[in-house]
């Protein structure tokens, strides 16, 4: 059993995040493993150990500092990492990530097959929920996205997925890309031992020319879309706060129907 | 007015739902809208399609290898999409945001080259080029993305415009056209669609949300009181959710809602659910511990026992509607 899991880096959620220049900054601080990207790297962990053999290999697309969701995936057990890393990736949009994820992916799968690419329900800065598919119409696999439940049975995956008000259960044959979504499973927390190996653990890097990308489909120059501006919003006015002594519901009303809003 | 051709995914085409009538509102001020469905529309839906100045629905006519509810896979949604911007030459596809949608949306750019645009909450002309501005950073950020490519596919937010029939309805026409499907390589096993409660509005469409967190202890009817009073949807923190109190939850990872107003009740307000909601108008919350962080992003707040204080909201809501 062969897996590859994606793993983006991104600002904390928790941190100040904004733009510079219609780019979002991500400094080594802030920057961390995309949250969700977690239950991926647990989901395929747990189909090597039930396999009983295999690789977890650990691929971001990223700036160098992007090595902390390398780290990461270390920490809890991938047995390989790749950072794929290159200026002229710089500015890329879904498709460039997802032509930059595919590229490695084959790379990978001309070594030795991979049975799986399996990646974040979304990656909590931009939220777009759709680099797994655009990963799945490169490679030409079927796409299972938004796992809640995963079963693996003779070489098809079926998943249980709940969105938008609909459950489906769906199957496919590997080679495929899966997305899990964060109810599929609990990631683990890395033991001691792990954390100490991960320090020194050597992860390759890969570049635009050892993918053979094409320069006009990554990067600013691939993109299909351009940020015109990135603004903060002006703070909210400061709360009015009214503590109940048996009249806080009364004020709640009077508030929604001052305001128009009932 | 330009003449451009605006698409509008009408998926199911057994109703029109408010977030599809706000797209054929933007649709109307970006060029000619009209409608792609991959089923035959009731006479109902035409005639609202007609109230909203839509004259032609181009209804996809399916391989008969793609059976039943796969119709709705998005591979197949996608394939549809795309044959619809051939034969029309559209230069701009709407859908809206949901987990099927966007799939949707990404595979028909992909087939396309066209640029996407994800979650945008609102569209416009500049310069002749399609721009969607989205809220990021959970509400904090405001940013304007040009599509740079012929083709544009935005997903579009609920609530980005208020939805606008036309002052003179007209007649719609269907129009059947030949979608090649490529082989499905996903089998649809089984597919089963929520009923919706009756009477209250869907989550994601609501120009009010009530939600309800750890904070009700498992009982959601002051909850569910309030937001029937205000006519409002029910949502959920993902603790209560997982909890098994309520059905759906509000944040980063489940539905994103932009309401007019949002009253989140005995939720403490996490960055994964401000996620969900913070790009909402106005934000009320109920918590009975004072330095409760939700109250940093509310515009109006009330310390006290959600048990107390949403039922009195409620009577007082009832009666001055009554
Ligand atoms: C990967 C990941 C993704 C996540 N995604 C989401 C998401 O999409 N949406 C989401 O909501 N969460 C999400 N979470 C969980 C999130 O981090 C919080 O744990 C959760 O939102 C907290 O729910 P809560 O506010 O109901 O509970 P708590 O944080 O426990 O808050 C309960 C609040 O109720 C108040 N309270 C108690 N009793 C009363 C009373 N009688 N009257 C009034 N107030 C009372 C308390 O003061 C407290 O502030 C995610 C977590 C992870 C790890
Ligand atoms: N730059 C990247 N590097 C590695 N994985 C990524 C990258 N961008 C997106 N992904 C993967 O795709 C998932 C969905 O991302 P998105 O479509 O951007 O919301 C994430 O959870 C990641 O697993």
């Amino acid at each position: 059993m062969r897996i590859v899991v994606t793993v983006k880096y991104v600002p904390d959620i928790a941190s100040d995040r904004g733009f510079q220049d219609c780019r979002v900054v991500r400094t080594p601080a802030e920057g961390t493993i995309n949250e969700l990207d977690e239950n991926a790297i647990e989901a395929a962990l747990q189909l090597v150990e039930a396999a009983g053999e295999g690789e977890v290999v650990a691929v971001s697309v990223a700036g160098p500092d992007g090595a902390v969701a390398l780290r990461k995936a270390f920490q809890m057990g991938a047995h390989r990492g790749v950072l794929v890393s290159d200026d002229a990736l710089a500015g890329s949009d879904y498709f460039g990530t997802a032509a930059a994820l595919a590229a490695t992916v084959e790379r990978l799968n001309a070594d030795a097959p991979v049975d799986l690419v399996i990646t974040g329900m979304a990656a909590l800065d931009g939220l777009g929920s759709v680099v797994p598919t655009l990963l799945a119409a490169h490679l030409g696999w079927p796409a299972l996205n938004l796992a809640k439940k995963v079963a693996l049975a003779d070489g098809a995956v079926t998943i249980t997925r709940e969105a938008d008000d609909v459950t489906e259960e769906l199957s496919a044959r590997l080679p495929l890309v899966l997305s899990v979504a964060d109810t599929a499973n609990k990631p683990r927390l890395p033991n001691f031992k792990l954390i100490m190996a991960a320090r020194t653990k050597e992860y390759e890097t890969w570049s635009a020319a050892d993918l053979a990308l094409k320069p006009d489909a990554v990067g600013q120059a691939g993109a299909r879309t351009e940020t015109l501006s990135a603004a903060p919003r002006p703070p909210r006015d400061e709360v009015e706060l009214v503590t109940d002594k048996g009249e806080g519901g009364k004020a709640l009303a009077a508030f929604l129907i001052r305001n128009d809003l009932v | 007015m330009t003449n451009r051709t605006v698409l509008v995914l009408l998926d199911p085409a057994t109703e029109v739902r408010t977030s599809v009538l706000e797209l054929l509102t933007i649709a109307r001020s970006l060029g000619r809208a009209e409608a792609v469905t991959l089923e035959a529309p009731t006479v109902e839906v035409l005639a609202q399609l007609g109230a909203y100045g839509i004259e032609t629905v181009h209804q996809a006519e399916l391989p008969a290898a793609v059976r039943g509810d796969e119709r709705h896979l998005p591979a197949v949604v996608a394939a549809a999409l795309a044959a619809a911007v051939r034969r029309t030459d559209a230069d701009v596809v709407l859908v809206p945001t949901s987990f099927a949608a966007k799939e949707a949306a990404a595979l028909a750019a992909h087939a396309l080259g066209a640029g996407l645009v994800i979650d945008a909450a609102g569209v416009h002309d500049e310069d002749g080029r399609i721009v969607g501005t989205k809220r990021v950073f959970a509400g904090s950020w405001d940013t304007a993305c040009a599509v740079t490519t012929d083709v544009a596919v935005l997903t579009v937010r609920s609530n980005a415009v208020v939805p606008q029939p036309v002052e003179t309805a007209v007649s719609t026409e269907v129009e059947g056209f030949t979608a090649e499907v490529p082989e499905l390589p996903v089998t649809l096993v089984s597919r089963t669609v929520k009923p919706r409660t009756s009477g209250r509005p869907s989550l994601e469409e609501a120009a009010v949300v009530v939600a309800g967190g750890r904070g009700t202890h498992g009982d959601f009817g002051p909850v569910e009181d309030l937001a029937d009073a205000l006519g409002a949807a029910v949502g959920a923190s993902r603790d209560a959710v997982f909890e098994g109190w309520f059905d759906t939850y509000i944040g980063q990872t489940g539905v994103t809602v932009a309401p007019r107003v949002y009253i989140g009740a005995g939720i403490s307000g996490a960055p994964h659910h401000r996620g969900g909601m913070q790009a909402a108008q106005v934000i009320v919350a109920v918590n009975s511990d004072p330095e409760a962080p939700i109250f940093e992003i509310s515009d109006f707040a009330v310390v006290g026992d959600l048990a107390d204080v949403l039922p009195q909201a409620a009577e007082v809501i009832r009666a001055h509607k009554a």
